[in-house]
């Protein structure tokens, strides 16, 4: 494997984008978004995480099957999460009683 | 020699160096199988980080879902100024163990050393910030299962209960990967000193940053969802 | 180094191997040469497995009669402990960390895995889990069943669940350096002209299992660490009381021990493709299915796990999704099932220990699967869930498949492992032995679920009485099909016969190297020109 070896311009590019994203999320954490508040933090915390991954950690450097296991890894997560969301979410859903699911009535009793 | 750039693998042909400076070992056919196996043996390692993590970033996720006011209402106890320059210490020691990666890809034997004490120091600035969060805790009684006490919004005191530990829990687990990693340095800086890192192998120096930029990443995702939920709602 | 052996000529003459080389326990206990990890785990294991078997033939006993024998108590922790030790401590490491810890590196030409030295430490780290689950044993046991639910085992029970999820959570790490160990051998050390497409079916099935032990371990650990908080601190995050979900806890520990299942039976695949294909003289049928059925078994055991909780509280639409789920997870099953049988067909089939084990893998996983689907189906679950239907279905699963695929493996390979042949008689008589020992155990269990038993009493109405005597002879028949293997394969130790480099007529890089091998394998590193189980055309086997 060659190895590359990056300039520190663009580590100290990275970390300065890092550090104004730090800020960022601080700023818009405190507006009123609602539901979005949520998804903002999370979208601002990706990118910088991606920024880390992406020239501190060398996976633009990497091969693909380091890439690929990366991936792997984070839909891994996502397999967890959402399937077990799939519980919560499904879980106050309504229960509509269908007519084939009503109890059968033997002999008039009901 | 320590100014000249020779990055593995761009070396003439049969001019690779003994290994006691490649550290070669004994199953391997060439420094490049032997390399390229401990990068991917490293990252499969972080994988099963992420899901580690993973479980508990679920729970988090799962209780919030089911109790978003009592979550949010934890916010006046969250001390977004230690929170925030905690997180500008971890991006500072990401920047200087890169750099440390960096110089001993140019064999800089120097600057390594003073980049893995940069780290280290970093990383103990972090720790010691986190004790001071943990302490203040423990005086207003929020640490679970010890002295949980919930004054603010009584009504919350259960749900905010399950807060506060994931908190602990999830801090916790990453102060502990931190001192993990703190060992980890030290060892590097040894070696380090001893100049055993070289363009031709600073294996250890690249595997240990990966996994001091991994720690980092668990915390960019812990600061906004411990320090900033409900941090828009004023007291 | 190594220790001149003085004794009789013969003994100087033995050319050197992985064996003989040294024989100071310093040179086993800090070995790192795979074949004497495989050799260290699989003496480990087999403790394991003899303790996990005597708690069984203890509740077994209990069952003869329908009040029982001990407390219920005790019939708990009997049946808690039988679990816990089999699933965590014999059948996740069985295979991997035996069979395949000896033999990825052989079969793909390398001299070694690709971290020896981790190799190590997860066998320590094994041993270190195993002492804290016969901790727990000993001071009294466990009580919770081998799923830990909470809030029982974090709040209620009074037993030593503390030692025994500690026990679990280690061992876990060296179940995931096992795996972690095998991905990036398979993917960086394969010999020379060693493609994908080359690689033995066995490769591939532990390369599916290292995955699924890298990617849902972890889950598990973190799992146990909850539960050992809430069970220390009562900090409340399993505790309903306060508002916490013990459902949360089985979705986490399921999103492991679901795909755990397939830890346990994946490998157990791979041993019966080896097998089949060299007892029957031709190339697996559909080799490329048989690669990637083992792949997609991998990815869909992780999407499958809310199958074991249509009855506690899950919502209805998520398992309805888990069931239709769990059913496509048929498929690749059945193919390699298909496929093995579609090898043997115009084979040359020859009747040896192994090939009667794979006989037995085949009809009694095809059961064990099928049973499975009455599972996932929502309907049956709920009349059939938490009774001796389930307890069957598994055990056809992981007995009559894993523990028989072990069982052919240990046979097939005992030659290259120790240079000894064992005594053919015995373990065809043994063979027999398990497989209708094994039947006659778990095949009332099906019927006796079906009648309606719930599983996990120490006691039952008169009526069950039959099957369940039935049922325990069974097992003392099992036993003694265990039991057997145990003493000849010792036996052969000293007094079997040379086996020679390849007694079966096999194909493959293990064969063609000395038995048993040298440290490293191979003197030189070797070049692969052919695909995997290259056997020729029938004619040609014979001399």
């Amino acid at each position: 494997m060659t190895q590359h070896i990056d300039s520190v311009k663009a580590y100290v590019g990275v970390f300065i984008a890092l550090i104004i994203l730090t800020f960022t999320t601080v700023y818009v954490s405190q507006l009123e978004l609602g539901e979005f508040h949520i998804i903002v933090a999370l979208l601002i915390a990706f990118i910088k995480a991606s920024l880390v991954a992406w020239i501190f950690m060398g996976v633009r450097h990497s091969s693909k099957m380091t890439r690929l296991f990366v991936v792997a890894g984070l839909l891994w997560l996502g397999i967890m999460m959402l399937i077990t969301f799939g519980d919560y979410t499904t879980r106050i859903w309504d229960y509509t009683p269908q007519p084939w699911s009503q109890k059968p009535t033997v002999g008039g009793v009901h | 020699m320590a100014e000249t750039i020779v990055p593995v693998g761009h070396e003439p042909v049969g001019h690779e160096p003994p290994p006691e400076v490649t550290h070669l070992r004994h199953h391997f056919a060439t420094t490049e199988q032997q390399l390229d196996a401990s990068m991917l043996g490293m990252w499969t390692f972080l994988i099963t980080e992420v899901l580690f993590f993973g479980g508990m970033f679920t729970a988090y996720a799962v209780y919030r879902f089911m109790y978003p006011a009592a979550f949010a209402s934890t916010s006046v106890y969250m001390d977004v100024w230690l929170g925030g320059i905690n997180t500008a210490v971890l991006i500072c020691s990401s920047l200087t163990m890169a750099m440390a990666v960096r110089s001993a890809q140019l064999s800089r034997e120097r600057p390594l050393v003073l980049f893995l004490i940069l780290t280290m120091i970093f990383g103990t600035i972090f720790l010691v910030i986190k004790y001071i969060e943990w302490h203040s805790k423990w005086v207003e009684h929020l640490v679970p299962g010890f002295n949980f006490q919930y004054n603010e919004a009584p009504q919350y005191t259960h749900h905010a209960q399950i807060l506060f530990f994931l908190y602990f829990c999830m801090t916790g687990m990453h102060a502990l990967h931190m001192i993990v990693g703190l060992g980890l340095l030290t060892y590097l800086l040894i070696q380090a000193i001893r100049k055993v890192f070289t363009a031709y192998y600073f294996t250890p120096v690249e595997m240990i940053g990966l996994y001091w930029h991994f720690v980092d990443i668990v915390w960019i995702f812990l600061f906004p969802l411990l320090y900033l939920i409900g941090y828009h709602h004023p007291k | 180094m190594a220790t001149i052996v003085q004794g009789t000529p013969e003994a100087v003459a033995e050319p050197v191997d992985y064996l003989n080389v040294s024989h100071t326990w310093k040179s086993w206990l800090f070995t790192t040469d795979h074949k004497r990890i495989a050799v260290l785990y699989l003496i480990s294991i087999t403790l394991m497995f003899v303790l996990g078997g005597a708690a069984a033939v203890a509740f077994r006993i209990n069952l003869l009669s329908p009040e029982g024998v001990f407390s219920a108590e005790t019939y708990n922790r009997l049946f808690s402990m039988h679990g816990i030790i089999m699933v965590f401590f014999f059948l996740v490491p069985s295979i991997p960390a035996t069979l395949a810890n000896f033999l990825i590196p052989i079969m793909i030409g390398a001299k070694d895995l690709a971290f020896p030295r981790i190799n190590l430490l997860s066998w320590y780290i094994y041993v270190v889990g195993a002492l804290f689950a016969i901790y727990a044993v000993v001071r009294g046991g466990v009580d919770t069943g081998w799923t830990f639910y909470a809030p029982f085992s974090s709040t209620y029970s009074n037993s030593y669940v503390l030692a025994a999820a500690f026990g679990v959570f280690i061992a876990g790490f060296s179940s995931i350096l096992t795996g972690l160990n095998f991905i990036v051998t398979v993917h960086k050390m394969r010999a020379p002209g060693m493609t994908w497409s080359r690689l033995p079916l066995f490769v591939w099935s532990n390369y599916a299992t290292g995955l699924i032990q890298v990617l849902g371990t972890p889950v598990l650990a973190i799992t146990m660490l909850l539960l050992a908080f809430e069970r220390i601190a009562h900090v409340g995050i399993f505790d309903p009381n306060i508002g916490g979900d013990p459902i949360l806890f089985q979705h986490l520990f399921w999103f492991y021990s679901h795909p755990a299942v397939y830890i346990m039976i994946l490998p157990g695949m791979g041993v019966i493709s080896e097998i089949i294909s060299c007892f029957s003289r031709k190339r697996v049928f559909g080799y490329n299915f048989v690669a990637f059925s083992s792949m997609a078994i991998a990815v869909l055991s992780f999407v499958v796990w809310g199958h074991h909780m249509f009855i506690t509280g899950e919502s209805m639409y998520s398992s309805i999704a888990f069931s239709i789920l769990s059913f496509l997870v048929a498929v690749p099953s059945a193919i390699k099932v298909f496929n093995w049988t579609a090898t043997m067909y115009k084979g040359s089939i020859s009747f040896d220990t192994p090939m009667l084990y794979a006989f037995g893998f085949i009809g009694l996983f095809t059961i064990g699967g099928l049973t499975g689907l009455f599972l996932a189906t929502l309907a049956t679950d709920v009349a059939t869930h938490g009774t001796y239907f389930v307890v069957a279905h598994f055990h056809y699963v992981m007995v009559g498949g894993m523990v028989m695929a072990y069982m052919g493996g240990l046979h097939f390979w005992w030659p290259k492992i120790t240079g000894r042949m064992y005594s053919e008689a015995w373990s065809k008589f043994s063979a027999l032995l398990v497989f209708v020992g094994f039947n006659l155990t778990f095949f009332p269990q099906f019927i006796l679920g079906y009648l309606g038993m719930p599983r996990r009493y120490h006691n039952y109405p008169p009526e069950f009485q039959t099957l369940n005597v039935l049922s325990t002879a069974g097992a003392s028949v099992l036993g003694l099909g265990y039991l057997l293997p145990i003493i000849y394969f010792l036996h052969s130790l000293k007094y079997g016969a040379r086996a020679g480099n390849n007694p079966w007529g096999a194909a493959g890089l293990e064969w063609q190297i000395q038995s048993p091998p040298t440290t490293f394998n191979f003197d030189e590193t070797p070049v692969v020109t052919e695909e995997a189980y290259n056997y020729g055309p029938v004619e040609e086997i014979v001399g």
